[in-house]
């Protein structure tokens, strides 16, 4: 097992320097520029403009410019924005808190809902539960977030009047009414995303309890006069669930990676919103940090749920 | 209109015959900014207006907090670094100039004690030396006082290169020294009829000395105060997260009796302008909205829910077509639309003509923009009953085809006009809008019943902007036949605007396509007027060397101006605001409040 997981990290450091490499040349081909808004404005003249670029360092040749932000990356600097020059590590850090509360907290309603809808629905396949229940999974993952998120801010926001729809992350004041105004912002963001990704999980969670629900251990616990309560949760959904915890695990960096599209809709300032500014406006230093900070914990995730699988089932070793 | 016109005029506001507004609108429709215009006046002797300011509130604070929202949230809060408008919004909100545009071009005192004229001795006569006077009493938000110092650090910060500062351009040509605690002098290499740029409006915002001192130049990047601005302005500063949230609180010691009005002020950013207007003129959660660059349509609809109205601020910005007068397709000495090549089609001044009489602007503005865009024939703003005799806006597809006809541009049997075996057949590009695919569509519509062909071509704005020498879609390069864009005249002085026509300044490889004639039209008549109006010391005289800048390229059809695009703000209806046209939005914060 020790010997796995190092022979596991020691694979990881190639693929990352590889990731960071393919990145780094992608955003350097990409057209663009980050002081394009300078470019449109006639009253800084384009010496300004060149000053700048050079300054910063972008008319350096590609390999040149990847060196350096190696360099200075495994020394822990992560460089800062062209734009707002603010490190970028205190731009993630500002970042994070709001996604994890958000986007957490959505994964939590998805699992809260889809752990026992699906159960129910494969225990009594093709039940009028069942029925409804996939018919709304389908829905549910059918329509795109940035269409149920706009229906509900016209519903709630706007013929209702209940709920506000711009997220504002630093709101004034503490105590029961600071934390209720919380609450009321975050709902609408983290039911379109919660829904939209239960929806899809309710499927999984499904399908791997109705493989498992048929087979001849459970009959025998059935036999043996166990409670149905007791075989449903203690033998059919602790074996069912392999799979789905892995599938969990391997979604845990979208966590930290936001939700573009819904974080846009509801301005909510998390990563994703992060992410694309510094994409539309060419920022390099920071789309690099955000997407090889993803990277990293995109590998670090699979290794946990390879690992987790494992402890899931002993009968997967490890060589 | 010539140089005895506008002295004509200029004596018939010294008399009283012609109201002062109606002088600026006049100038501002022959292609001047109402800062200039009304710079003409003020060296004349004539002296600015009493703007009312409407500002009921009694006493100071009590007005709750302030939302407003900028759908492009600012991402940095040092005034001398910004990106673009959003950065210098949010900068503004701590910083103050010395004085700021109103919105019919008269100089507005903030943290100078008056506005420099002949008759109190501000303006040395020569036309190169500016004393201002500051006022007295104003602290920074850290309680340190306000004098002459910041004013001269700041030059000294903006125009020194290793600093990297955006304002570099207003500061690096004049000198400024301060006389006494409380009076400076600003000094120009030559003498210089517009004077206030320097200290005033945008890029005038002034940084205390004791807090950035410590970073000038080099270093400029690590000052903590980059990010926690310590100002004069109204509000002082609570926090800031990049992107996401300005927020300031009540300055208790502001320097303006019974202001500011409002308890705090918050500025959000992010998200897109549709719902930016939704959360203004439907659900009332915020106060104000920032360029609301939405179909009017939509707008409308939005605001019959009450809660706010849409405000219309006219301004300088211009979307217009340039037509390509060298050849974009073929190389010539190893570069695409070289100068020393000819375009088959628009080097031809009837093809020219044809093209701006089948602009149906009247439509655009009707079916299109709606009140957010106004048809002009004028490159400038240029208000109806004062439209500028020299260009005409017309739409006649009868007439395009005579010309083209007489021209010896014959229709082929597909029904494209050719000549010399060269066909009308045209690529016209823009930038990816739906305002601007729709009036490419009209456009093309319009062309085809006269007998030519366009491609309709358009490329994602952050390509077709940006300075990109490795791709062939920048505006810059404009490697097509026409292209469409608006242009902003940000700045009041139109000196830098109308460089754009200059022969020098023809965009080329040699420059990385840097350089500001993108048309890459040159015209003897049009350097010399440039030239003589950089050394003209009369204002009018200049003024009317602008003018007539103005109309060549107009005329010459080099380009077709289509539509004048004034600011489109929401605000709640109940918020009293004071918008300039010339000046950042919240240039006129101090004075903004709520009706009960």
């Amino acid at each position: 097992m020790g010997s796995y997981l190092l022979r596991r990290l020691l694979i990881a450091l190639p693929s990352l320097l590889g990731i960071s490499v393919v990145l780094f040349t992608v955003l350097a081909l990409a057209p663009g520029d980050p002081f394009e808004e300078l470019a449109t404005n006639p009253n800084v003249p384009p010496e300004v403009r060149m000053m700048l670029r050079a300054k910063f360092g972008l008319d350096d040749p590609v390999w040149q410019r990847y060196v350096h932000w190696l360099a200075a990356m495994l020394q822990g600097d992560w460089g800062f924005s062209f734009l707002s020059r603010v490190n970028v590590d205190t731009l993630i850090a500002q970042r994070v808190p709001v996604t994890l509360a958000v986007i957490g907290a959505s994964q939590l309603l998805a699992l809260a809902v889809a752990l026992p809808v699906g159960i129910i629905s494969a225990i009594k396949p093709y039940s009028w539960f069942d029925r409804i229940a996939s018919t709304l999974a389908f829905i549910g993952f059918s329509l795109p977030p940035f269409f149920t998120g706009i229906l509900l801010i016209l519903l709630f926001s706007i013929q209702l009047d209940w709920l506000p729809f711009v997220f504002r992350a630093d709101i004034p004041g503490s105590g029961w009414p600071w934390l209720w105004e919380h609450i009321k912002q975050a709902i609408m963001p983290i039911t379109v995303l919660g829904l939209f990704q239960g929806a899809s999980w309710t499927r999984y969670v499904r399908s791997a309890v109705l493989d498992v629900v048929r087979l001849e251990y459970v009959t025998t616990a059935r036999a043996k006069g166990l409670a149905e309560r007791v075989v449903i949760l203690k033998h059919v959904v602790r074996n069912a669930l392999i799979p789905v915890v892995t599938l969990v695990a391997l979604q845990m960096p979208a966590v930290f990676g936001g939700a573009i599209v819904t974080e846009q809709i509801f301005r909510v300032p998390g990563i994703g919103s992060l992410l694309i500014d510094a994409i539309l406006r060419n920022d390099t230093p920071v789309i690099m940090a955000v997407t090889f900070v993803l990277s990293c914990l995109v590998i670090l995730f699979n290794l946990i749920a390879d690992l987790l699988y494992g402890w899931l089932d002993p009968r997967i070793s490890y060589r | 209109m010539q140089e005895r016109e506008i002295h004509a005029l200029i004596e018939q506001v010294r008399t009283g015959e012609l109201p002062r507004r109606a002088f600026i609108q006049r100038m501002v429709a022959v292609g001047l900014s109402a800062p200039m215009a009304s710079m003409l006046l003020m060296h004349n002797g004539i002296a600015q207006s009493q703007t009312a300011v409407t500002y009921k509130p009694t006493k100071r604070g009590g007005g709750g907090a302030l939302k407003v929202l900028w759908w492009q949230g600012a991402t940095l809060l040092q005034p001398h670094f910004a990106n673009g408008t959003k950065d210098q919004e949010g900068s503004r909100i701590f910083y103050e100039p010395l004085a700021c545009w109103d919105t019919d071009g008269n100089l507005i005192p903030i943290l100078a004690a008056e506005i420099p004229t002949v008759e109190n001795g501000g303006l040395l006569p020569g036309g190169k030396v500016v004393r201002w006077r500051l006022k007295k009493g104003v602290t920074w938000h850290d309680g340190k006082p306000f004098t002459a110092d910041d004013c001269v650090f700041t030059w000294d910060f903006a125009r020194d290169p290793a600093s990297a500062c955006v304002t570099m351009g207003v500061y690096k040509d004049v000198t400024v020294t301060k006389v006494d605690s409380h009076t400076i002098v600003v000094s120009f290499a030559k003498p210089t009829p517009f004077w206030a740029t320097a200290f005033v409006a945008a890029e005038g915002m002034i940084i205390p000395k004791h807090l950035f001192g410590p970073f000038a130049g080099a270093k400029s990047r690590d000052a903590p105060n980059n990010l926690k601005p310590v100002g004069t302005g109204p509000y002082k500063f609570v926090d800031f997260k990049p992107g996401d949230m300005v927020r300031g609180e009540i300055n208790t010691n502001y320097h303006m009796p019974n202001r500011p009005y409002f308890d705090a002020i918050e500025m959000k950013g992010g998200g897109d302008a549709t719902s930016a207007a939704r959360a203004v003129l439907q659900s009332g959660e915020y106060d104000y909205a920032w360029n609301l660059q939405v179909e009017d349509e939509v707008l409308k609809r939005m605001e019959d829910s009450g809660k706010g109205r849409i405000y219309i601020v006219p301004s300088g910005d211009i979307e217009f077509i340039q037509l390509n007068i060298t050849d974009p397709w073929n190389e010539v000495d190893g570069e695409r639309a070289s100068v020393k090549s000819k375009h088959f089609a628009f080097t031809d001044p009837a093809v020219r003509q044809a093209m701006a009489v089948l602009a149906d602007r009247k439509s655009m503005q009707e079916f299109i923009y709606g009140r957010t865009g106004v048809a002009t024939a004028n490159f400038l703003n240029n208000p109806q009953k004062f439209r500028s005799p020299n260009t005409k806006m017309e739409f006649n597809i009868d007439k395009a085809n005579q010309i083209l006809e007489a021209a010896g541009w014959k229709k082929g049997s597909d029904g494209v006009r050719e000549k010399g075996g060269k066909k009308l057949k045209f690529v016209y590009q823009t930038s990816v809008n739906s305002l601007r695919q729709k009036e490419q569509a009209v456009i093309k519509q319009a062309c085809q019943k006269a007998g030519i062909e366009l491609e309709l071509k358009s490329v994602t704005a952050s390509v077709f902007f940006s300075s990109d020498v490795a791709n062939p879609d920048t505006y810059g390069k404009f490697w097509c036949d026409m292209q469409m864009y608006t242009t902003t005249m940000t700045q009041p002085d139109p000196e830098r605007f109308m460089d754009q026509y200059l022969t020098r300044e023809i965009s080329a490889k040699a420059n990385k396509w840097n350089l500001r004639n993108i048309t890459r039209w040159s015209s003897e008549e049009y350097d010399k007027t440039f030239h003589e109006a950089e050394a003209e010391l009369d204002p009018v005289k200049r003024a009317a060397l602008f003018i007539k800048m103005n109309d060549l390229p107009v005329q010459a059809n080099i380009v077709i101006p289509l539509i004048s695009r004034p600011r489109v703000r929401g605000a709640s209806v109940k918020l009293v605001t004071q918008l300039s046209g010339w000046d950042l939005d919240l240039s006129g914060l101090h004075n903004w409040y709520r009706e009960s």
